[in-house]
C-alpha cells in the first residue's frame, strides 16, 4: 500500500472530522470550558423558572401555558449558543495563529464552514441539554412538549445562528481580533425583533416589518400557537425556513467574500493574537 | 543547463504584489526543480515571506504567473495543496492541543492513510517521543521547531517551503535540523524552498540563492558562484554587498546569471 496521502480534490468528509476532533481535543482538555458551556443555560432557565413560577398565580397570559416563558428562554439559547459556538470555533483558531496552517492545508473553505457548523451544534447541545433536563425536574416544565415541532424550531433556529456566525467570522476576517466582541453582542441585535418573550404584535408597525423579515420570530410565534393555542402553524415553519436558507446564502456569501479579500491583502497572515 | 517540464515543481514568473501602491514583489521569476534546495536571501522586507505566502495561496498575487508541481496555484492549488506543506515561525500550532493531537489532527486533514504510524515515525525521527503528550504551548523554541517540522513533513511532501526553518534555535538543534532536512530531500527526492537569514544554513542546504532587495530579485546562483562574482570570501559578505548596494551590488547593476532559471 502507498504510504503517500489520500489527495481528496474534491469535498471530503474527512477534512470535516479533522476539524471537528481538534476541537473536541480542546474542548475535552478543558473541563472549565465544558461547564461554561452549560453554565449560562442552566443559569437563564433557573431565573426564568422563578419568574414563571410567579407568574403564573399573577399573569393570565402565562397561566394559559406554564412552558411558554422556560420554552422561550431554551429556544433562544439555542439560537445564542448556536452562534457563540460557530464563532468561538473560528475565533479558537485565530487566537493559537492556526489559521494560516489551515489556510494552505488542503481544507476547503466550505468544508471549514461545515466544521464550524458542526462544532456549533455539538456545543450547542452540551450547553442546552442539561438545562432542558433540569427544567422537567425542577419546575415540570418540559421544552419536549412541543413534540415533533421542537426539532422543526431546533434546526431553524440553529441555521439561522450559523448564518449570523458566518456573517461575525466574515467581520472578524476583514477588521481583524478588534472585531472579536460581536461574536458575543451580535445575536442580542435581533433579540428585541425576535419575539421571543411577547408576540410580534406587541411591536410598532415598522418593527413588526422587521421581525417578519427574520427567521426567528415565526419560530417563537410557532412554539406559542402550540403551547397555548395547541396549534401547529406550519405556514410559519415554511416562512422560518425559507428566511434560513436566504440568510444562510448571504452568511456564506460574506465569508467567501471576506476569505477572498484576506488572501488580497494578506490578512491571514497577520490576523492572530 | 535546460530541465524538463516535469523536473520544474515551482515554476514562477512576472510575480508582483502590491499593498496600498507599494510594490512589495516585482516581477519575480524563478523555477525549483525536483529534489532541488533553493534560498531565497534579503534582509527584512525583501519580500522573501511574501513571495513564500503567495506560493502557498495564502496571499493572492497582482500579477504572475505561480505554478507548483504543474497546477495553477491561483485557479487550482487545491489539486496539490495535499502535496506541498510549509513551516514558519510566525504561524503556531494550536498550543492547547498536544504534540501528538496536533499531528493526529494535521494528518487527518491531509489525508495520510495511518495517522498513527505516521506519528511514531516522525516522532522516532525527530526525537518526538518524549513531547507527544505535551502541550505545545509548553514546549521550548526548539522543541516547536521541531514539532513544526513534523507537521510539516506530515503528509510526505513533495515540496516543502520554509520560512526560517532555525530562527531561534541553538547552533546544535538548527544543524540537528538541516541535517534531518537534507536525508528527508535525500530520501524522498523533495524539493525545498526556503528563506532564511542564516548564511551558514544556505550555504549547506541551497543549490540556488535568490538574492531579494526591495522586492526584486537582484542576483542569483550557486553559494560559491555568488562567493566568486563578489569576490568575497562569504556568502554573508555578499549579503552585506547586496543589501547595503556597496561594491559590486550598486542598484544600476543590472541581474547577472539565471542558473535558476
Amino acid at each position: 500500500m502507498s504510504d503517500r496521502p489520500v489527495y481528496a480534490a474534491t469535498f471530503a468528509p474527512s477534512r470535516i472530522g479533522a476539524m471537528v476532533l481538534r476541537q473536541v481535543y480542546l474542548l475535552r482538555a478543558s473541563w472549565p470550558r465544558i461547564f461554561e458551556l452549560m453554565y449560562w443555560p442552566t443559569i437563564q432557565m433557573v431565573l426564568w423558572g422563578f419568574l414563571t413560577e410567579f407568574l403564573l398565580t399573577n399573569s393570565s397570559y402565562i397561566a394559559q401555558a406554564t412552558g411558554v416563558l422556560i420554552s422561550a428562554v431554551l429556544l433562544w439559547d439555542v439560537l445564542f449558543r448556536g452562534q457563540l459556538g460557530f464563532s468561538l470555533s473560528f475565533l479558537e483558531e485565530i487566537w493559537s495563529r492556526n489559521l494560516p496552517n489551515l489556510a494552505v492545508s488542503p481544507l476547503r473553505p466550505s468544508e471549514f464552514l461545515i466544521s464550524l457548523m458542526t462544532m456549533s451544534l455539538i456545543r450547542t447541545l452540551i450547553g442546552v441539554l442539561p438545562a432542558t433536563g433540569l427544567a422537567i425536574v425542577f419546575y415540570h416544565a418540559s421544552v419536549y412538549d412541543l413534540g415533533l415541532p421542537l426539532l422543526a424550531f431546533f434546526v431553524n433556529l440553529i441555521v439561522m445562528s450559523w448564518a449570523i456566525g458566518m456573517a461575525v467570522t466574515a467581520l472578524i476576517l476583514r477588521v481583524g481580533l478588534g472585531a472579536e466582541n460581536t461574536a458575543w453582542l451580535a445575536i442580542f441585535l435581533i433579540a428585541p425583533v425576535s419575539a421571543i418573550y411577547y408576540p410580534v404584535s406587541v411591536l410598532p408597525d415598522w418593527l413588526q416589518v422587521v421581525a417578519w423579515s427574520l427567521p426567528t420570530a415565526p419560530v417563537f410565534e410557532g412554539m406559542r400557537a402550540i403551547l397555548i393555542d395547541g396549534q401547529f402553524r406550519v405556514d410559519l415553519l415554511i416562512h422560518a425556513a425559507l428566511l434560513d436558507v436566504l440568510y444562510l446564502a448571504i452568511g456564506a456569501g460574506l465569508f467567501l467574500f471576506s476569505y477572498h479579500v484576506a488572501r488580497r491583502r494578506g490578512l491571514l497572515l497577520q490576523i492572530g493574537e | 543547463m535546460s530541465t524538463s517540464t516535469t523536473d520544474r515543481v515551482i515554476e514562477v514568473a512576472g510575480l508582483c504584489k502590491e499593498f496600498n501602491g507599494k510594490q512589495v514583489v516585482d516581477d519575480v521569476a524563478f523555477t525549483v526543480t525536483r529534489g532541488q534546495t533553493v534560498a531565497l536571501l534579503g534582509a527584512n522586507g525583501a519580500g522573501k515571506t511574501t513571495t513564500i505566502a503567495m506560493l502557498l495561496g495564502l496571499l493572492l498575487p497582482t500579477a504572475g504567473r505561480i505554478q507548483v508541481l504543474g497546477e495553477d496555484m491561483v485557479r487550482h492549488r487545491y489539486r496539490v495543496l495535499g502535496r506541498i506543506n510549509f513551516s514558519s515561525p510566525y504561524v503556531d500550532l494550536p498550543r492547547r492541543l498536544t504534540v501528538a493531537q496536533n499531528l493526529i489532527f494535521f494528518a487527518r486533514l491531509y489525508g495520510v492513510p495511518d495517522p498513527k504510524a505516521r506519528l511514531r515515525e516522525l516522532a522516532e525521527q525527530l526525537d518526538l517521543g518524549p513531547l507527544l503528550r505535551q502541550r505545545i504551548g509548553e514546549l521550548s523554541a526548539g522543541q516547536k521547531t521541531r514539532a513544526s517540522l513534523a507537521k510539516a513533513l506530515i503528509n510526505r511532501p513533495e515540496v516543502i517551503l520554509l520560512d526560517e526553518p532555525t530562527a531561534s534555535l541553538d547552533p546544535d538543534t538548527a544543524d540537528w535540523v538541516r541535517s534531518y532536512l537534507e536525508a528527508y530531500q535525500e530520501r524522498r527526492g523533495a524539493s525545498i524552498l526556503l528563506a532564511s537569514h542564516n548564511m551558514a544554513e544556505v550555504e549547506r542546504l541551497a543549490a540556488m540563492v535568490l538574492m531579494m532587495r526591495g522586492g526584486r530579485i537582484v542576483d542569483r546562483g550557486t553559494p560559491s558562484e555568488l562567493i566568486r562574482r563578489y569576490g568575497r570570501h562569504t556568502l554573508e559578505q555578499v549579503f552585506l554587498d547586496i543589501v547595503r548596494e556597496t561594491g559590486a551590488a550598486r542598484p544600476s547593476r543590472p541581474e547577472r546569471g539565471t542558473a535558476a532559471r
